[in-house]
C-alpha cells in the first residue's frame, strides 16, 4: 500500500478515527472536541461520523472529564480524554495520580481502567501562559501511569491506536509545536506490525555519542546530529518515544557502543526526566563512560514569556555545546 | 422581572434594546433595583461603553497586525463589564479572568497593563493590591477561590458591617460555572459568608461549547443550592448591570453574604483569536444579538432624552479614536524582555542554584556576542 506523507495532526486524526472503528467501545471526550474538532483539530470531523455519543464534547471541567472516565472505563468503555492544553491538565491531577493511576492496584488487578489521556504539550507556538507546559514528569513519577509521546506522523498514527487498545492507563503527550510536520505513514498497514508501543528507537544511528530525546526535541536532536556530522562527529539520536517506563536496555546498548550521553527535554531539569536517565546510565554504562551523561533542559523557572522562549527552549546550538562538552572531557 | 427579549425565568432590566427606560424592577425576592444617574453619570457611562469598545478593536486590529499573539476580545460584553465595574467603590477589589479589559478600564487603571501577557513579553506582572484588581487568570475558575479567600480575610479584618466596608468581586464565564473550583468557591463563600460577589459573564459560549453543555438550569439558580441569592441581569444593560452589582457589593460590605449575578449577555467575536466560531455557529444567532447591543441601546436613550447630540456621540468616538492610536503607540513601543529577565521573580528568597543558571546563562550569550545569534 501507497504510504501518504500527512502532519502529525492529521496522523493523530486518523488514528482516532481507525479506533472509533475498530471498537465500538472507544469514546473520545473532552472540551470542544466535537464541532470544533478541538482547538488544534486534531478530532476534526469525528463527531460528525461517529455522533455524539462516541464522540462527547464535555462540560468545561477536566477533573469531570478524566473522573467520569474513570466510570466509563468500569463500565466496559475505553475513553480518550482529550485535555486542551498541558498547563490545564492540573484540576484533573488529583483523578489522575490518586485513582486511574491506583485502581489496578488498589483491585488487585480486578479494576481495569483502559484510558488514554492526551495532552498537547510543550512551547514553542508563541502562547501566553499555561499553554507550552511539559508536566511529563509529574505523570512519569506516578506508579501504575505509562507515559508515552511521539515525534513525527508515522508514529503518532500508531501509538494513538496501540495506546487506545492497551489496557493499562496511558498519558499520551502529544509535540504540539510539531502537530503540522509531515511525514510518512501506511494508513492502510496492520497494527500488528507496527513498532511496539513501549520501545525506544534509534532514529539515527551513530557511533560517537548518543543523544537521547522524545517528543518535540527529537527533530531538534537530529538537527543536532545533522549539524555535528559536518564537524566529523557522528551522533546516534534515540527517540525515547516511552517515557514511563523507559526502554533503558535500548539506551545502554547505544551508550556503551558510543561511551557519550546528552539527554534533551524540554521540561525544567530539577528532578526531571534527564535526571533520571543520568542516574540510570552512570549506574548501568559506568565503565564504558567517557564523560558524564549531560543534559540539555529548560531552566528551573515557570515557563517564560513567548517573547524570550526560544531563548528557554534548547536549541541546536545548546545541544551541540554540550556535545562539545561531552567530547572535551 | 421580565424586559425585552428576556429568556424563560426573566432578567433584570432597566433600558430595553430599543432605549426604553424601564423605571424599576422588583425580583421575586421582593427587592427593587433601580439606578438614579444625573445627566452627566448618563453621558459617562456611555462614554465608557464607545471607550472599552474602541480600546478592544485596537487590540484586535494588533493582533491580527501580528503585534500580539493573541486577544481575548470583549465584543459585546461592554455593558456587563462597564456596569459591574462601575459598581464597584475604590476600596473593593476585583478578580478577573483573561477578558475583564472593561472592568479593569473603569478601575481607573492603565488599558496597558494587559497588553504584556497577550504580546508575549511578560505574564502580566502588575500590582494586585496597588490597583485593587487582581492578575488576569487563564485556567478557568482559579479566580474564584482567590478571591472567596481574599474576602474571607476582609471579613478577619473587620472591614464588613457598614457602608466603608469592603466587597470583592470575581468574575467568570459561564463555561467556568463547570469547574470544580468555581463550585468550591460557592461552598465556601456561603459557609464562610464572605463579603463577595460572583459576576458571570453568560457570553453563551465556552470556546465552541453552548450553554447547554454547562448547565440544564439558569445559572444564577444555582446560588440557592450554596444558600445565597443569585440575579440574572440583562447583561447587555449597563444600568441593570450597575444596578444589580452595586446592591449586590453594599449587601456584601454591609455584612449579608455574597451574591451570585448571571449577567446574560453575547460573544459578539470568536473566543480568541485563535478561534473559529463559524464552525459551532450560526450567523442569524449572531445578528439577532446585535439587534440588543449595549452601545446603541443607551445611544438611543440618550438621544431621545435629548442629552446627547451628534456633536456629543462625534466627540466621544473622537476621544476613544485619541485613546486607542495612543495605545497602539505604546504597544508597539514595548520592548523584547531581555532573554536574562527569565530567571527574575522566580523566588523572593533567590535561589543559589537558579543563580547559578542565570550566570551560566549569561556567559553562554556572551559567547555568542558578535555573532547574529
Ligand atoms: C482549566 C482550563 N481548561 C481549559 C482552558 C482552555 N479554555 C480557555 S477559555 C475556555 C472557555 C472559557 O469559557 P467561559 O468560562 O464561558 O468564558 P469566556 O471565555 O466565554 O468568557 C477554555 C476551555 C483553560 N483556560 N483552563
Amino acid at each position: 500500500m501507497m504510504a501518504e506523507t500527512i502532519t502529525i495532526g492529521k496522523a493523530l486524526n486518523h488514528g482516532l478515527r481507525r479506533s472509533l472503528e475498530h471498537d465500538s467501545k472507544v469514546v473520545i471526550m473532552g472540551e470542544d472536541v466535537g464541532k470544533l474538532g478541538g482547538v488544534f483539530r486534531i478530532t476534526d470531523g469525528l463527531q460528525k461520523d461517529f455522533g455524539e455519543d462516541r464522540v462527547i464534547d464535555t462540560p468545561l471541567a477536566e477533573a469531570g472529564i478524566v473522573g467520569t472516565a474513570v466510570g466509563l472505563a468500569i463500565r466496559g468503555y475505553r475513553p480518550v480524554c482529550e485535555i486542551q492544553f498541558d498547563g490545564f491538565v492540573f484540576p484533573a491531577y488529583n483523578q489522575i495520580v490518586a485513582q486511574v493511576a491506583k485502581m489496578f492496584y488498589r483491585s488487585k488487578g480486578k479494576v481495569r481502567l483502559p484510558i488514554v489521556i492526551r495532552i498537547p504539550y510543550g512551547g514553542g507556538i508563541g502562547a501566553v501562559e499555561h499553554h507550552s507546559e511539559s508536566p511529563e514528569a509529574y505523570f512519569s513519577h506516578t506508579p501504575g501511569l505509562k507515559v508515552v509521546t511521539c515525534s513525527n506522523p508515522a508514529d503518532a498514527y500508531w501509538m494513538i491506536q496501540q495506546a487506545i487498545r492497551s489496557d493499562d492507563p496511558i498519558v499520551f503527550f502529544e509535540p504540539k509545536r510539531r502537530y503540522w510536520e509531515k511525514g510518512e505513514v501506511d494508513l492502510d498497514g496492520d497494527l500488528a506490525g507496527a513498532y511496539p508501543l513501549h520501545e525506544a528507537r534509534v532514529v539515527r544511528e551513530g557511533t560517537d555519542a548518543t543523544l537521547l530525546a522524545y517528543g518535540p526535541m527529537v527533530r531538534t536532536a537530529l538537527d543536532a546530529a545533522t549539524a555535528a556530522a559536518e564537524d566529523g562527529r557522528n551522533l546516534e539520536v534515540i527517540d525515547l518515544r516511552t517515557l514511563s517506563p523507559v526502554d533503558y536496555e535500548k539506551i545502554y546498548s547505544s551508550v556503551r557502543r558510543t561511551g557519550r550521553a546528552v539527554v534533551v527535554h524540554e521540561a525544567p531539569g530539577n528532578i526531571g526526566l534527564g535526571a533520571e536517565l543520568a542516574a540510570r546510565i552512570t549506574e548501568h554504562c559506568f565503565y564504558s563512560l567517557e564523560a558524564p551523561v549531560l543534559r540539555v533542559t529548560g531552566y528551573d523557572i515557570p515557563y517564560p514569556a513567548a517573547r524570550v522562549e526560544e531563548e528557554y527552549l534548547p536549541d541546536l546550538d545548546r545541544v551541540l555545546d554540550a556535545v562539545d562538552r561531552s567530547f572535551g572531557w | 422581572m421580565g424586559g425585552a427579549d428576556a429568556p424563560a425565568g426573566g432578567f433584570v432590566q432597566l433600558l430595553t434594546p430599543d432605549g426604553e427606560r424601564i423605571d424599576s424592577v422588583t425580583t421575586a425576592d421582593g427587592t427593587t433595583y433601580s439606578v438614579d444617574f444625573t445627566d452627566d453619570e448618563y453621558r459617562e457611562l456611555y462614554r465608557d461603553l464607545v471607550t472599552v469598545r474602541r480600546l478592544d478593536a485596537e487590540a484586535t486590529a494588533l493582533q491580527r497586525q501580528g503585534e500580539l499573539g493573541i486577544w481575548a476580545s470583549l465584543l459585546g460584553q461592554e455593558a456587563a463589564q462597564v456596569g459591574s465595574g462601575r459598581a464597584m467603590r475604590p476600596q473593593d477589589m476585583a478578580f478577573p479572568t483573561y477578558r475583564e479589559h472593561g472592568v479593569l478600564y473603569t478601575r481607573g487603571i492603565d488599558p496597558i497593563m494587559p497588553f504584556g501577557l497577550f504580546r508575549g513579553v511578560d505574564q502580566g506582572g502588575w500590582d494586585a493590591n496597588e490597583h485593587r484588581f487582581n492578575g488576569y487568570t487563564i485556567v478557568i475558575g482559579s479566580q474564584t477561590l482567590h478571591a472567596t479567600g481574599y474576602a474571607m480575610g476582609v471579613t478577619m479584618d473587620g472591614k464588613t458591617g457598614g457602608p466603608d466596608g469592603e466587597a470583592v468581586i470575581a468574575y467568570f464565564g459561564d463555561g467556568a460555572t463547570s469547574q470544580g473550583e468555581v463550585n468550591e468557591a460557592f461552598v465556601w463563600a456561603g459557609v464562610f459568608h464572605a463579603p463577595m460577589v460572583f459576576f458571570c459573564q453568560n457570553n453563551q459560549y465556552a470556546i465552541s461549547e453552548p450553554l447547554e453543555r454547562q448547565t440544564r438550569i439558569p445559572l444564577y439558580r444555582r446560588a440557592a443550592g450554596y444558600g445565597f441569592p443569585g440575579v440574572r441581569i440583562d447583561g447587555n444593560d449597563v444600568l441593570a448591570s450597575f444596578a444589580v452589582t452595586r446592591a449586590a457589593l453594599d449587601n456584601a460590605r454591609n455584612g449579608q453574604g455574597p451574591t451570585l449575578i448571571e449577567a446574560y449577555t453575547y460573544r459578539m467575536g470568536a473566543h480568541t483569536s485563535s478561534d473559529d466560531p463559524t464552525r459551532y455557529r450560526i450567523a442569524s444567532e449572531v445578528e439577532s444579538w446585535k439587534a440588543k447591543d449595549p452601545i446603541s441601546r443607551l445611544r438611543a436613550f440618550l438621544a431621545k432624552q435629548q442629552l446627547g447630540d451628534d456633536a456629543f456621540f462625534d466627540e466621544v468616538d473622537e476621544a476613544a479614536k485619541k485613546l486607542a492610536l495612543d495605545l497602539r503607540e505604546r504597544v508597539l513601543a514595548m520592548p523584547d524582555p531581555q532573554p536574562v529577565s527569565m530567571f527574575d521573580h522566580v523566588y523572593p528568597n533567590g535561589s543559589p542554584e537558579l543563580e547559578a543558571q542565570r550566570a551560566q546563562f549569561a556567559a553562554y550569550h556572551a559567547s555568542f556576542e558578535g555573532s547574529d545569534h
